[in-house]
């Protein structure tokens, strides 16, 4: 009987850890360095309870990854989870009924009081239920400027925007580049959003993303901010570099001014071991409005028809919003973390800003969260044509207007 | 296909049977091809055009409107563009690739020594993808790394040849690495269709005279004509489909200046999440092909029989 009972536990255990053991494809387009050093900081934590964590990173922006994501998902070859940027994208995967209902997980671990802020969990419910895990925030409304770059030119650091542009002739004289700016359509509708809210202010940026107010967007204010891109445009007209991290490479090493970027650029200083403060200053806000709009990642799990794997995914999504997970993941991401409660002591100056204004409420809900990806992409389009031509600020605003007219 | 020759020999039978029963065994062997043809081809494509006229977005739904698809697609901007790119880089390919493999072919058929040497060489870029053609030439057209530099450090420092940064003529960078892609592999046909070429006719050309060139102009190239045909739907069929070079060498930059129409079919699909723009879009290009494709077959298979 003793001999058959232990029997019966050895097995138990067996066929516990066997269950447990599970291996995850995870997919995500965290490539660069900095990204790359914070995505092992989850798998890491998620190898460490005795799962696999199955690594698919896709190269490439978002733009690049999220049509295979979606296509996989579509086309019955799910992986265990992936990340997307949370908001209207993933809208009608979860209609269909292909996304895995989260919310009995995030009842246990009370989620709702501890993002913070709550419109990220917001932007992952839907009628009531929540679909995915926000692991981050990620604000684009940051100006990175080089010390280097002005100790060459020999003019002080500038403080706000206007400082920028007027520092942009000496910048030049100096053979630098004043702006460095990736020709992608996202990064150039990204520093178009910043100059919007630094020189048209909140309440017209809110006016026209927001409630798509057709007036706002062909008023004097719109105009004023087409016209301010077109300066950013002459100042940005030597940098032909194609990906944001060579742009940001850019200003790390001297040969460019500033770049405005979200805060994901910090990894990259952190890689080349730059320090806040001392090599590089960043400007929330481009020093203006100081407010930080809060997109991020999450992360989202495909309905698997596999209790274990389901199990498995539920697990997974507990552990990447635990507080040490948060901390080690976010650290290495130079972003900040979903929820308000962990000890972030360890973050360095320009995350401290960040943290400082989200405690304080400066906070836009994220282009992502209310344009649909369709204008989203008309947009980029539209910016991409811009920066690498001679429109004229009228006609930007023009056929920027007609595009807001379309929106749903 | 076999079927006519084989029955050439057989006497004629008191009552023929029906057209469609003959050779059975051949019909049941293509009943799969000829249900791929329809259901996959035909049944795929009357899909994308009937969901082009609804509002689909991520998922295709029925909810129909018309030609707003349409209509929006010929307002927009970067749809002309692509349009305009695809009509410069397939005229130009077109040109160049069968010039150039027709050149490459006509010097090695002189009896050049090493040829197989050289034949190899040239077929060598046809064994890369497009992505890592792309790749390569975004190096080599880097103005920091690449040719630019290279001329600069040979002591001329004012060159200046940038076209991948350049809006006006980045197509033209593309449109080197399709021709150095491409080129090789026309060059192979073309060579197969000279060796076909039946020696006594040079003899023949040149006891009347005839110079070489002028021999390959008048002569050679009109018997040469299924070979050239041959090259030109493959070639056709590269440019209509051309979308990894540009996604890997440029990515439609700079701004929107090398954007072709199957990168925003897929970006519109994908990206964008608006499957019936997408679909719209290949529409376009379905009935472009058609277009160009139904004038010439009718020329080439309807005129024959008469003629």
């Amino acid at each position: 009987m003793k001999l058959m009972n232990k029997l019966l536990t050895a097995t138990a255990i067996v066929s516990a850890s066997a269950a447990s053991a599970v291996e995850l494809e995870v997919t995500h387009w965290w490539t660069s360095g900095g990204e790359a050093a914070a995505v092992s900081k989850f798998a890491e934590a998620w190898n460490a309870t005795g799962n696999t964590w199955l690594d698919g990173a896709i190269a490439g922006s978002g733009g690049t990854a999220r049509p295979i994501i979606i296509s996989r998902i579509l086309g019955g070859d799910p992986m265990a989870a992936t990340q997307l940027n949370h908001g209207r994208q993933a809208e009608e995967l979860i209609e269909a009924g292909l996304l895995l209902d989260l919310t009995d997980v995030a009842e246990a671990g009370g989620w709702k009081d501890i993002v913070n802020p709550p419109a990220l969990l917001d932007a992952c419910t839907l009628d009531g239920k929540i679909f995915c895990v926000p692991v981050n925030i990620h604000s684009a409304q940051w100006l990175w400027l080089s010390h280097a770059a002005y100790e060459t030119a020999g003019v002080d650091v500038p403080t706000n925007w206007g400082e920028f542009v007027a520092s942009a002739p000496q910048l030049e004289e100096a053979g630098l580049v004043p702006l460095a700016m990736g020709q992608q359509g996202w990064q150039q509708n990204i520093a178009f959003g910043d100059i919007t809210l630094a020189v048209a202010g909140v309440d017209a940026w809110r006016a026209v993303s927001v409630d798509r107010d057709i007036e706002v967007a062909a008023g004097p204010e719109y105009a004023k901010v087409f016209e301010e891109m077109v300066v950013a445009r002459d100042m940005a007209k030597n940098s032909n570099v194609q990906d944001w991290n060579m742009a940001t490479n850019m200003v790390i090493t001297g040969q460019a001014g500033g770049q405005i970027m979200g805060d994901w650029a910090q990894g990259e200083f952190q890689v080349a071991e730059q320090v806040a403060g001392v090599d590089y200053t960043c400007l929330p806000g481009l020093g203006v409005n100081e407010i930080l709009d809060t997109g991020g990642d999450a992360f989202y799990f495909p309905v698997i028809d596999d209790p274990e794997i389901e199990a498995a995914q539920k697990e997974l999504a507990a552990l990447l919003i635990s507080p040490e997970v948060q901390v080690a993941f976010n650290l290495a991401k130079g972003s900040l973390p979903v929820r308000g409660d962990i000890d972030m002591s360890a973050a360095n100056d320009c995350m401290q800003k960040g943290l400082n204004i989200l405690a304080n409420g400066g906070v836009l809900p994220s282009g992502d969260m209310s344009l649909t990806p369709d204008t989203q992409t008309q947009i980029e389009d539209l910016m991409a044509e811009f920066w690498s031509g001679d429109m004229s600020a009228e006609d930007g605003q023009a056929r920027y207007v007609s595009i807001i007219e379309q929106a749903e | 296909m076999t079927a006519t020759s084989e029955q050439i020999g057989t006497p004629i039978a008191a009552k023929r049977p029906s057209r469609w029963l003959r050779n059975p065994m051949a019909k049941i062997a293509s009943i799969p091809m000829i249900l791929t043809a329809l259901v996959v081809f035909v049944g795929g494509t009357t899909w994308t055009v009937v969901y082009s006229f609804t509002d689909s977005k991520l998922l295709p739904r029925e909810n129909f409107v018309g030609f707003d698809q349409y209509e929006r697609l010929w307002s927009t901007a970067r749809w002309m563009v692509s349009i305009k790119n695809l009509a410069l880089y397939g005229v130009c390919s077109l040109v160049l690739t069968l010039t150039i493999g027709f050149i490459l072919a006509a010097l090695l058929d002189r009896k050049v020594r090493f040829e197989g040497a050289f034949r190899t060489i040239f077929l060598y870029p046809f064994a890369l993808s497009f992505v890592v053609t792309g790749l390569a030439w975004q190096w080599i057209l880097n103005p920091d790394f690449g040719l630019q530099n290279l001329v600069r450090e040979w002591g001329w420092t004012s060159f200046t040849f940038d076209p991948l940064n350049n809006p006006d003529i980045v197509m033209f960078g593309l449109l080197i690495a399709g021709i150095w892609q491409g080129s090789g592999l026309i060059m192979c046909i073309m060579l197969a269709g000279l060796r076909g070429i039946d020696e006594d006719i040079w003899k023949a050309a040149r006891v009347d005279g005839i110079g070489t060139i002028k021999t390959y102009v008048v002569i050679i190239i009109p018997m040469m004509r299924p070979v050239f045909i041959t090259s030109l739907v493959l070639i056709a069929s590269g440019i209509i489909k051309l979308y990894d070079l540009v996604v890997a060498q440029t990515n439609g930059g700079p701004g929107i200046s090398s954007e072709v129409p199957a990168k925003y079919v897929i970006n519109y699909m994908f990206q964008a999440q608006n499957l019936a723009q997408g679909f719209a879009a290949s529409t376009m290009m379905l009935l472009s092909v058609v277009i160009i494709l139904i004038p010439w077959a009718y020329l080439e298979f309807g005129g024959r029989k008469r003629g």
